[in-house]
């Protein structure tokens, strides 16, 4: 059972871990919360959905090509509604990314209906049994992908010149200017890629659960942050153990406390740590001056 | 230059006796219960959008759960008048002080959270709150929620019609308002204004800060926790979906467009977000994604809302220093 349970966790964990890269990078640059991308997820789920059912596409060239619609889509969102409000009050991006959230969330609604809809699997479900843990082939394919993305992200950021360029936007905006960054395009960057990122976790999510609707990036959205706030907001190592912890924890809790409060015990959770460690997990102290 | 006249305008205080006076004669004039309706629902946004002004607005502490305290009253409410026979009268202290009581629970986080890690608990604990009302089957029947709340009794009077309920909610507001103005013009007031600028140097020349933040959630939640019973009576059901994430974002938007810290911003931003989706009708489906498009064009080109407080805090300073000609003579030593 606690092992079932953690292997569950971790297929989940890693899940909530994708999405939860797009707040950590953003967060890190920017200072603001992206409310938005529980939507952006979202859509990567339906235009996945709609290339599978509609195109009959494999299920690898639809993801790729959700990622690269979803990362144009995601770098829209930011040039419309985050750019003119960069040096505003620290609210106004806030409300403007959760007006770009009711958006999307409506627009998926207009074109796609609000029923739930199935995401069909083109291949065969297999399930093994590893000592008295059961685990299906489609936990095995979403833990690869998830770990081949991660992997993919991480040497992206610590190895290439754009990645170095980014990790210095979000140490200072200002001394990576300084210094010849085109700060611009390295935040337009940081969008597509997150968008990308949560574009993945999306068709990830709708085929584990075999359930894809508009309201679905609320919930995954909520979590994923928690996730993110839980392993230090902008931290990207952080926001990998952040959505394992968080996908074990609420398994385990669902499991042995409640069914009806998995979402409540991640919440609750979330508190406790931010009143503990405000920081998160691998989050950098700052020391607030006067 | 036409804002500001009509700015101008609107804060005389014989302006706002005229409105009350208008409102007042309203339901005699207006015979359609839908548009009673729909003037009762702003009324009670208005109340909540003031409420959380105290606590984002004028204390600067983002709280995107404010639908939660709403949830609380509510409930409380309903549960008081099914469970117990409760007149509603008699529930409206109770709610005040239960959800009062849960926001001074919120407010202990700020001993310790700034900026978004708090607007992040404010939204955890808003969904704790919500997935409590969805479980907790044996108290409040989880989804299906609770049907049959009785209608308030003044006398023989039992409020069937729109028009007493009309009545009520100006009530409320009447003295939300009058509150909240109050507490604007106090030490307390300007003591929250001095936390949402800078909490360290407010705490430096000697303002309470941590009890000036917990008083402002306590009475946030208050006035939200009334303004939920009276909604559980006016609708006679609550159920879990009425108190979402979205509808404390609602409510935030609502002080935000408006203008953070102004009165007669946080109340005209109500007014005009909860009139949009009825004006909006017309629009049918496509309704929520222009409110949503609204939101952020309003942000882009009027991040301080309709009515910005900027200016407003600037000009009552500078205002008290006019009322106050120092004694000294230029050139004199001080």
């Amino acid at each position: 059972m606690f092992s079932q349970q953690l292997v569950n966790g971790i297929t989940a964990g890693g899940m909530y871990a994708l999405i939860a890269l797009g707040y950590t990078m953003v967060y890190g640059i920017l200072k603001i919360i992206n409310f938005a991308h529980g939507d952006i997820f979202m859509i990567g789920s339906f235009i996945g959905l709609f290339l599978v059912k509609q195109i009959h596409l494999g299920l690898i060239p639809a993801m790729l090509i959700s990622m690269a619609i979803v990362a144009f889509l995601g770098i829209v969102v930011e040039r419309v509604a985050y750019r003119p409000l960069r040096n505003s009050a620290k609210i106004a991006p806030l409300l403007s990314a959760l007006g770009v959230s009711i958006f999307l969330t409506n627009f998926a609604q207009l074109v796609w209906g609000t029923q739930t809809r199935a995401f069909p699997s083109s291949f065969q479900i297999k399930t093994f049994q590893v000592g008295n843990v059961a685990l299906s082939s489609m936990q095995i394919y979403t833990l690869l992908v998830c770990i081949l993305l991660m992997v993919g992200l991480y040497l992206f950021v610590q190895k290439s010149k754009l990645g170095v360029a980014m990790r210095a936007t979000s140490h200072s905006v200002e001394n990576a200017r300084l210094m010849g960054i085109n700060v611009d395009t390295i935040i337009s960057l940081t969008f597509g890629i997150g968008s990308a990122l949560a574009a993945a976790s999306g068709i990830l999510v709708g085929l584990y659960y075999d359930a894809v609707y508009p309201v679905m990036g609320y919930t995954a959205g909520l979590k994923a942050f928690t996730a993110a706030v839980l392993g230090g907001i902008g931290s990207i190592p952080g926001a990998m153990l952040g959505g394992l912890l968080l996908g074990v924890f609420e398994n385990l809790g669902a499991a042995y406390i409640s069914m009806g409060y998995r979402d409540a015990i991640a919440f609750g959770l979330l508190i406790i740590i931010l009143l503990i460690k405000p920081t998160g997990l691998l989050g950098k102290n700052i020391q607030q001056k006067v | 230059m036409v804002i500001e006249v009509i700015k101008k305008v609107v804060i005389r205080p014989q302006t706002s006796l005229g409105l009350l006076v208008v409102l007042a004669i309203l339901p005699l004039v207006i015979k359609s219960d839908y548009l009673l309706h729909v003037l009762i629902t702003v009324g009670l946004y208005v109340v909540l959008s003031l409420s959380l002004n105290l606590v984002s607005g004028f204390t600067g502490q983002l709280s995107i759960g404010h639908a939660a305290f709403y949830g609380i009253g509510a409930y409380v409410t309903a549960l008081l008048m099914l469970r117990l026979n409760m007149p509603y009268w008699a529930t409206i202290p109770l709610a005040g002080i239960i959800t009062a009581l849960f926001g001074l629970i919120l407010g202990l986080p700020t001993l310790r959270l700034r900026g978004d890690y708090l607007a992040i608990v404010t939204l955890g604990f808003g969904e704790i709150v919500r997935l409590v009302f969805l479980n907790w089957d044996s108290l409040t029947r989880g989804p299906m929620g609770l049907p049959g709340i009785p209608s308030p009794q003044l006398g023989s009077l039992i409020f069937t019609s729109k028009i007493p309920f009309y009545f009520l909610i100006l009530m409320i507001l009447v003295i939300t308002v009058i509150f909240m103005v109050r507490i604007a013009e106090s030490e307390f007031g300007l003591s929250l204004i001095a936390v949402s600028h800078d909490e360290l140097a407010a705490e430096a020349v000697g303002i309470p800060t941590l009890r000036a933040k917990l008083l402002a959630f306590v009475f946030s939640a208050l006035f939200a926790g009334i303004a939920g019973g009276y909604y559980a009576t006016y609708i006679s059901f609550v159920s879990p979906d009425s108190f979402t994430f979205m509808d404390s974002v609602t409510i935030l938007s609502m002080v935000v467009l408006g203008g953070l810290a102004s009165i007669p911003g946080v109340v005209i931003g109500a007014i005009v977000l909860g009139l949009a989706p009825e004006v909006l009708r017309f629009m049918a489906d496509y309704r929520m994604l222009l409110y949503g498009a609204l939101m952020v064009i309003m942000m882009i080109y009027k991040p301080d809302g309709f009515w910005g407080a900027k200016h407003r805090v600037r000009n009552a300073i500078l205002k008290n220093l006019e009322k106050k000609p120092t004694r000294v003579k230029r050139g004199e030593p001080i």
